[in-house]
């Protein structure tokens, strides 16, 4: 199971998250986006670009509320909330937007 | 444990036991995992590092050459999952030639107290260890 990007071939495994997180791109993140659905405006790649960065630094993908905290403590009570979260990704945020920004399942996704 | 928790949310005290080294074996990081997943339960958890277990903490691991992915980064996160108390047990460390000074710097952010930076490491002997794991409702050995 592949996407195919600028003629790459890139891997995914059988729910669509990437296998190797190396070939991630923007591009690649609008093409798993649109497959879920998801116009990607700047709210969605700021939580995008956060996990990755929080990704980069404790090589774990956070689960829902420890991500809703996060964003709490760095952005603030309003867009550090589970509404705010699931209005930008409807089907689970931890789990849309991790695919998207090329990280695998969070641990703890339940 | 569901049960407990929707009639009357019984908070229990969960202890995940590391006594391997983090690599070689499965174990260590299978543990993390199971702590990640079960932090979601909301229960008392804490873990403890004995036997080889310790060097699962010693700061600046490389696996480059292992090609294995280094994992210890996560154990900073463990605060964000209210995961606090790692404990070490002195004698495991001082047996294996290594002092707190080896340890990556754990700490968690109280969010109660000004998001203040609070040392998650503790250290026990290793009689005050059995009062710890005396102390568990559960116990996960690893």
């Amino acid at each position: 199971m592949a996407y195919e990007l600028d003629g790459q071939t890139i891997e995914h495994d059988e729910e669509g998250y990437l296998t190797d997180l190396t070939q991630w791109s923007e591009g690649m993140a609008d093409i798993l986006a649109k497959d879920e659905g998801i116009e990607m405006t700047d709210e969605h790649w700021e939580v995008v670009n956060f996990l990755r960065e929080y990704y980069d630094e404790y090589q774990i993908a956070p689960a829902i509320r420890v991500l809703v905290k996060a964003l709490k403590k760095t952005m603030g009570k309003e867009k550090g909330s589970n509404k705010y979260l699931y209005t930008l990704f409807p089907y689970g945020p931890a789990k849309q937007a991790c695919k998207i920004a090329g990280l695998p399942k969070p641990t703890g996704c339940i | 444990m569901s049960e407990d928790m929707e009639e009357g949310g019984t908070v229990k005290k969960f202890m995940y036991m590391n006594r391997k080294a983090p690599y070689g074996t499965i174990y260590a990081l299978e543990a993390l995992e199971v702590v990640l997943i079960g932090a979601a339960f909301d229960q008392d958890v804490s873990l403890a590092f004995i036997d080889d277990g310790v060097f699962q903490l010693t700061k600046d691991q490389n696996t480059d050459d292992i090609g294995i992915k280094n994992f210890s980064p996560a154990f900073r996160a463990l605060g964000d999952y209210d995961v606090t108390k790692l404990y070490v047990e002195k004698e495991s460390l001082a047996e294996r030639g290594l002092t707190q000074d080896d340890l990556m710097d754990l700490v968690w952010e109280d969010e109660d107290d000004d998001w203040a930076e609070k040392p998650s490491i503790i250290m026990v002997s290793r009689d005050e260890m059995k009062k710890v794991l005396g102390d568990q409702d559960v116990i996960m050995s690893f």
